[in-house]
């Protein structure tokens, strides 16, 4: 609702208040007291709460909510903020990415392959990923089809399929959940000492990571890009979980109005959520030549880590041939 | 074309659950759900009112925009109807609803809700079954309106607090109440849902 529409109403509002308040003042026919003199207004009662909540005769006690026009502002964020919001973050992000893939292309290794492999990932390791990551393409494809699809998908597709498809689709995003979460707590608890920020990661933002071409800052296991990827995946990943569940057992700790918060969330963070896993597959497949391999076969070109992440290469290389020869293989 | 709308005379409801009553007997709806209901604000205060609320059929209804499958829409008399063949049960018509109106079945039940039920005004379904056919009957309830009748509750409400109609006509009914006894609390949930109130 646009403001000068919203002060039209609340101008009609206010007559509609004004009229009724007059006649609290005159007598009724016969003489007596206006019998209405203490009655609640509903204007008076919206003013005070954002909801008008009363008792109820029936054994549904959540059904006591009279009125809660937060209703139609909830209606507003998700018809027409979220669509704005979510168009520009995913679609803008496609782009920025197409351009970098244009610009930059793609970063080699710039002393091409060794031939020779180190392992940067086990196979527990990578097993945690490609859960989170196949139920994070599913989730959110699921999740993108309650906001778009009746947008995208529903004039191609009929209301009858398109309603079997989001029936389906909600299913699967509810059940999936749960793979999500586990295989976040995984990488969590596989990671998180990887990933805390050192000194290292400030110099590595300083020189512009693997932006600048033909220099590659020193990293550890994890560069200063991965690690903003990780603590984000990780306070979004916490963020739709727990707004998810909420959602999931409707009136099991909240009521509309929180179950109307934990939708905004839900959906604002999942957006922005998918727009980094964007980068991030960028990153991991078109992006960098030998990026790819690290989660596929667990096993990247010996090149490839000297390159990009140099402090890690020598600490496995200490530990794979014993502290004496390890400044040889540098 | 009328614009039917149900009014409610906080003046006169007395709170005593015949409209809920007379809803669920006509409509046959299912257990554990209630389309109307009646809510007493201020209970046992000076001034404690009683509000009888079902879906308000609202003017561009928040539950059919936001429908995910696009399920819920406005006839042309303004009731706002859906179909239960294309609803998925997410829920979120229940949280863009004003008035608490759509319910499920198996709210609760790990998110799955079921086919989604409120208020059709009497008005059958929204869905492919025959108009007054017993298929459409046994899915949404009754359908008084093409009969050429009004919805039960509003009917039968002994003291005429709950009506229904045309906006317009009973609007005036309503001012012309005001006007007579010289107050009233105003019509509940007009301005949310019809973005007009009653000016008497």
């Amino acid at each position: 609702m646009s403001l000068p529409t919203f002060k039209i109403l609340a101008a009609v509002f206010a007559l509609a208040v004004a009229v009724p308040t007059i006649a609290q003042e005159q007598r009724a026919p016969d003489g007596a007291a206006a019998p209405d003199a203490n009655a609640v207004s509903e204007q008076t009662l919206l003013q005070q709460e954002s909801r008008i909540e009363g008792r109820i005769d029936i054994p549904d006690t959540r059904a006591r909510v009279l009125i809660q026009p937060a209703g139609r502002r909830w209606d507003y964020f998700h018809e027409i903020t979220l669509h704005r919001v979510g168009a520009i973050v995913i679609l803008g992000m496609i782009v920025l990415l197409g351009l970098a893939f244009l610009i930059l292309g793609r970063t080699r290794i710039s002393a091409g392959r060794s031939g020779k492999k180190i392992t940067r990932f086990t196979a527990f390791e990578r097993f945690s990923h490609w859960l989170t990551a196949a139920s994070f393409v599913l989730l959110g494809l699921t999740g993108l089809n309650i906001t778009f699809g009746k947008i995208v998908l529903l004039p191609l597709m009929g209301e009858s399929a398109f309603s079997d498809l989001a029936q389906f689709a909600k299913y699967v995003h509810n059940f999936v959940s749960f793979a999500f979460i586990v295989g976040l707590i995984l990488i969590v608890a596989l990671w998180i000492k990887d990933n805390i920020p050192r000194q290292v990661d400030i110099d590595w933002i300083k020189q512009g990571g693997g932006f600048v071409k033909g220099k590659h800052a020193p990293a550890g296991r994890f560069n200063a890009g991965e690690k903003v990827v990780f603590w984000c995946a990780l306070a979004a990943g916490a963020a739709v979980s727990v707004s998810g569940l909420l959602l999931l057992f409707p009136f099991y700790g909240t009521n509309i109005a929180a179950m109307q918060v934990a939708q905004v969330v839900h959906a604002l963070i999942a957006v922005l959520f998918v727009a980094l896993i964007l980068a991030h597959i960028y990153i991991g497949t078109l992006g960098m030549e030998g990026a790819f391999e690290a989660m596929g076969t667990g096993e990247v070109d010996v090149n490839w880590a000297k390159e990009h992440h140099d402090l890690w290469y020598e600490k496995k290389a200490q530990e794979s041939l014993g502290p004496a020869s390890a400044t040889s293989i540098k | 074309m009328a614009r039917m709308k149900f009014l409610c005379d906080a003046d006169r409801c007395i709170d005593c659950n015949a409209c809920v009553t007379a809803c669920k007997n006509e409509n046959e709806v299912p257990w554990g759900i209630n389309r109307r209901r009646v809510i007493t604000i201020n209970d046992g205060k000076p001034g404690e009112r009683s509000v009888s609320m079902a879906c308000m059929h609202c003017t561009d209804a928040p539950c059919a925009a936001v429908c995910p499958v696009s399920c819920i829409f406005s006839t042309d008399d303004g009731v706002v109807l859906h179909s239960k063949d294309l609803c998925i049960g997410c829920g979120y018509c229940f949280y863009a609803c004003p008035f608490g109106a759509p319910q499920y079945p198996k709210i609760g039940n790990f998110g799955s809700r079921g086919k989604m039920d409120k208020c059709t005004y009497c008005a059958g379904g929204g869905g492919t079954e025959v108009s007054g056919s017993i298929e459409e009957y046994k899915k949404y309830g009754a359908n008084r309106l093409a009969q050429g009748k009004l919805p039960l509750c509003a009917e039968m409400c002994s003291t005429k607090s709950l009506l229904a109609g045309d906006g317009e006509i009973i609007a005036e009914i309503y001012k012309e109440r005001v006007l007579k006894r010289g107050y009233g609390s105003g019509a509940w949930g007009w301005m949310t849902a019809y973005k007009e109130g009653i000016a008497s």
